[in-house]
């Protein structure tokens, strides 16, 4: 059977109440974005021990899951999986949108955030948040040209050009990103380039897991039928980006353990850290990596898309889990100054320190998560994004007909 | 003389009283100012930098830090948002309890780690090895003071409410640090307000490229540390006694 996308038409109370939700939480976020550059980030829970807080576990969230949300579209443009064809345009709209949601957070947290713009024309080549100025507006520009080519026949040459250039682009993208961390030489959590290639596999679980998040709400919600067959390959593909972020993070502390100079540190995220503990194990490798990956594996709940939904709720939150303790977590834990000793002073050296996030953190990066939403639910209203159906005799290819 | 002709000389001599008048004070003033041409910047044949011998420096002693307090504007307050350009650190050896105390602040590294990660430049060091924030493209993103070995950098949190000083502009939003008190190496003091104020001379400023000075001579003959010179920064600020 033919493939039709067509517009959802969004005319349900439902629509509506979506809509209007998200966009009370952007005006929230960006009240908040108002009064943290009105008063200053004395306003905030972060300080200059914790300079990174809240905000920053959204957005790199929203970052790298923007990348990994582009994979199912990599899968059939560069890998030629046909399977994966009708579901490719949300996957670079979603890549577009989570992009955006992400940096309207990272900027609007800057203590200038006015001065934003002066990134443009002050380069710092050696700066990987310089690069990052490229690295994002390139990712955005691929990805709109690949949405394009998907969705305008007429401009069919261009269609591998930016499917490839897409794919690797965002290879660069999350290496970027994972390497803002990767080069903070002097800090215990950091200083790896393994960050580099563990927020690629990372990236790849927390996007597919947003993906099946929109793809079944906008089903749900449009009254389209969506087969077994795709939720069967989105489910595969989840339980082995599981697979891999597990692994991912198991090769990093393993790493660090082995150093008796990061024993310190490993003790801290592993065993006394308080929050940071209970983030990693319950949040991340609990919540985030197990449940999800015995529901999508045991015969029981494997088939029941109501579980699939439930483990790619419980990705998303793991993954938040996993920025908080990466991020804050890694700041948390004092620099070491003077290894062999103990220090002490008025700021708070050799000490872990305190960050409690206030309300208007949480109203940013949210308001951000709600830009992305909000981008997506009015895309698929205007763009023949979704396809009429993805019911199994007209998504599978192999399905018998 | 017709009396046009008086009028006309009066009134060319007014006008070149008058012009000397305005113009006197402007030559006499650049005179006075006698400001150093744009030429004439900081030199790479400086490094300033400095030495400090933790064994003079005696624990609960704030001198150093109440005076870079008042040198450069701030409140001194030690709160968790608080800027700190300085600060005692006490140190307690974990295998034999021995205890030293010493100032920490901005180690005006020659390969600064804040400098790199800048991604608008606003963090510079000068020709002559001192380590600054351009306060005016400075975008407050943090990433210099995630980058920074020695948490030597503050972000201003909150108004400042006029407690700035005319030769120390800061802002909030802005990120900041020790800035070697440039204000007075470029006028001539050759020390810095921490130097000035410690009792016990412990903290010794100079140009570490000049033979003839005390620090450089002081670093040519005793062991003397880098903090964590494990990560090959070449730091401005050297330690003694630790």
């Amino acid at each position: 059977m033919h493939i039709v996308n067509r517009e959802l038409e969004g005319n349900s109370k439902g629509y509506w109440a979506l809509l209007g939700g998200l966009g009370a939480l952007i005006l929230l976020g960006l009240f908040a974005a108002y009064n943290m550059e009105h008063h200053g980030h004395v306003i905030t829970g972060m300080n200059n021990q914790i300079v990174w807080g809240l905000p920053h576990v959204f957005a790199v969230f929203l970052i790298v899951a923007a990348s990994g949300a582009l994979n199912v579209a990599s899968v059939a443009g560069v890998f030629g999986k046909k399977a994966y064809k009708p579901l490719a345009p949300l996957s670079a709209l979603l890549a577009i949108a989570l992009l955006i949601g992400g940096l309207a957070v990272l900027m609007l947290d800057l203590g200038r955030a006015d001065r934003a713009i002066i990134t443009a024309w002050e380069v710092n080549p050696k700066s990987v948040f310089s690069w990052n100025v490229v690295l994002y507006s390139g990712f955005l520009g691929f990805s709109a040209a690949y949405l394009w080519a998907m969705l305008d026949k007429t401009v069919k040459p261009l269609y591998p050009f930016a499917a490839y250039g897409a794919f690797i682009w965002r290879l660069i993208l999350t290496t970027g990103t994972g390497l803002i961390f990767g080069f903070l030489v002097a800090r215990q959590a950091y200083g790896t380039g393994l960050l580099a290639l563990m927020f690629i596999i990372y990236s790849l679980l927390y996007g597919t897991a947003v993906y099946v998040l929109v793809l079944m709400t906008a089903y749900l919600g449009g009254q389209r039928p969506l087969g077994a067959e795709v939720m069967r390959r989105l489910k595969n593909m989840l339980l082995i980006f599981i697979a891999a972020s597990f692994y991912a993070t198991l090769v990093y502390h393993l790493t660090n353990l082995y150093y008796a100079k990061e024993w310190e540190f490993e003790r801290f995220i592993l065993l006394d850290g308080g929050l940071y503990t209970t983030l990693f194990w319950v949040g991340q490798v609990i919540i985030g990596y197990a449940i999800p990956f015995v529901l999508m594996a045991l015969p029981g709940t494997r088939d029941n898309r109501n579980m699939v939904a439930l483990a790619a709720i419980l990705i998303v939150l793991g993954a938040l889990a996993q920025m908080y303790v990466t991020i804050i977590g890694g700041q948390a834990f004092p620099l070491q100054l003077f290894p062999g000793f103990t220090e002490k002073s008025s700021f708070f050296d050799g000490q872990i320190h305190q960050y409690i996030p206030s309300h208007w953190e949480w109203m940013l990066g949210i308001g951000g998560f709600a830009i992305s939403l909000a981008m997506v639910a009015f895309a698929v209203k205007i763009l023949r994004i979704l396809p009429e159906s993805l019911a199994d005799e007209v998504a599978d290819p192999h399905a018998k007909k | 003389m017709n009396q046009f002709e008086q009028y006309r000389r009066r009134f060319i001599g007014g006008a070149l009283a008058a012009t000397g008048a305005v113009m006197a004070p402007g030559v006499m003033l650049m005179q006075v100012a006698h400001s150093r041409a744009p030429e004439e910047g900081v030199s790479s044949k400086h490094r300033w930098g400095l030495l400090i011998d933790s064994s003079k420096c005696a624990t609960g002693c704030n001198d150093c830090v109440t005076a870079c307090n008042t040198e450069n504007g701030l409140s001194g307050e030690t709160g968790l948002q608080d800027p700190q350009w300085i600060r005692k650190i006490e140190l307690t050896n974990n295998n034999t309890g021995a205890t030293h105390s010493l100032p920490m602040m901005c180690q005006h590294c020659e390969h600064p780690p804040c400098v790199d990660v800048c991604p608008t430049g606003a963090s510079f060091k000068r020709a002559d090895g001192i380590v600054l924030v351009d306060r005016h493209i400075c975008i407050g993103c943090r990433y210099c003071m995630m980058a920074c070995p020695y948490k030597a950098r503050s972000l201003v949190h909150e108004d400042l409410n006029d407690t700035q000083l005319a030769h120390m502009p800061r802002g909030k939003g802005c990120v900041e640090s020790c800035t070697l008190c440039m204000h007075k190496v470029d006028r001539g003091d050759g020390t810095t307000a921490c130097a000035e104020a410690c009792p016990e001379k412990a903290i010794v400023f100079g140009d570490l490229n000049d033979p003839s000075c005390e620090i450089a001579q002081r670093l040519a003959t005793y062991a003397s540390k880098e903090v964590r010179a494990d990560l090959g920064l070449n730091t401005g600020v050297r330690y003694t006694g630790i």
